[in-house]
């Protein structure tokens, strides 16, 4: 990925040198240009074309601000009900990311979740061990969540 | 154009301020660090966010002043407060401070032993 903006940048460069137009409008075309011609090259590169990752990072940036606000929005009505009939607790769940940057991604996304921060990752990084504020009725709908985060973190890191 | 703006900025500050509001009430009334901690790490993460973006909108609108500090703020706020809360709380459990006693599962005291032992359960609870 990183390649590729890097040749996109070269490309964009090229382009000014070639029309002698050295300032930002000139910039801005020749860097459309390469990003056809990334776009039309794309099979001879590893990984995907890189404007997909660079969607899916905006995707997970728009997940969180999503669950931020849904989280506050649990959390308030926990808080403002009379009675504090929640039943919290800790349990432990598998995850198939790898690296450590996305488990530290999976890991800050649970916390902002509804009803959900992490207490402790296991040493090998698989298991992560969550507080929830209320086990027994969300954790299934929190494990579906959790899914798609995983899958929108994939889609990032794939 | 500049005056619904000022509505905006209005609604964000006393939201802000709100969120903050009851994040502090729900330090005092839940009854332990985990559950505290849930209202710590969420509730004024959003309130301050609130707040420092009502304030920038504010001298955006109003004096034309473009402040990307507060931008930057949002940002840092934003990403560092979610590992504190995470930190307190893994500080908490490792030096033994006890769930709340209604509290209905602690799966991470037998996953301790489990891993210690180099035993891997790993389909547990999330399945």
């Amino acid at each position: 990925m990183a390649f590729q903006i890097l040749l996109n940048f070269f490309l964009a460069f090229l382009w000014m040198f070639l029309q002698n137009s050295f300032n930002s409008t000139g910039f801005f075309v020749g860097y459309l240009l390469g990003l056809l011609i990334i776009c039309g090259l794309r099979r001879f590169f590893q990984s995907r074309f890189y404007l997909l990752r660079v969607g899916a990072v905006v995707n997970l940036l728009f997940i969180f601000l999503k669950e931020l606000v849904m989280a506050n929005w649990a959390v308030f009505k926990v808080i403002l009900k009379p009675k504090l009939d929640m039943q919290p607790g800790i349990f432990a769940m598998p995850t198939t990311l790898e690296s450590k940057w996305e488990v530290t991604v999976l890991a800050n996304l649970i916390t902002l979740t509804p009803g959900t921060f992490v207490v402790d990752v296991s040493a090998d990084n698989k298991i992560l061990y969550i507080h929830a504020m209320d086990v027994p009725d969300v954790e299934d709908a929190i494990t579906d969540i959790r899914e798609s985060f995983e899958k929108a973190i994939m889609e990032v890191s794939r | 154009m500049t005056e619904i703006i000022k509505v905006f900025v209005g609604i964000f500050v006393g939201l802000g301020a709100f969120l903050c509001m009851v994040t502090a009430l729900g330090i005092i009334r839940l009854p332990d660090v985990y559950t505290r901690n849930h209202a710590a790490s969420k509730g004024s993460t959003l309130g301050i966010m609130f707040i420092l973006i009502g304030a920038f909108l504010f001298f955006y609108v109003k004096e034309g002043h473009y402040n990307s500090r507060l931008l930057l703020g949002i940002v840092f706020i934003f990403i560092t407060s979610p590992v504190a809360g995470h930190l307190i709380s893994r500080a908490a459990y490792h030096t033994g401070v006890p769930l709340w006693k209604k509290s209905v599962l602690d799966e991470l005291k037998d996953k301790e032993k489990h891993e210690k032992h180099g035993l891997d359960r790993s389909n547990g609870e999330g399945k």
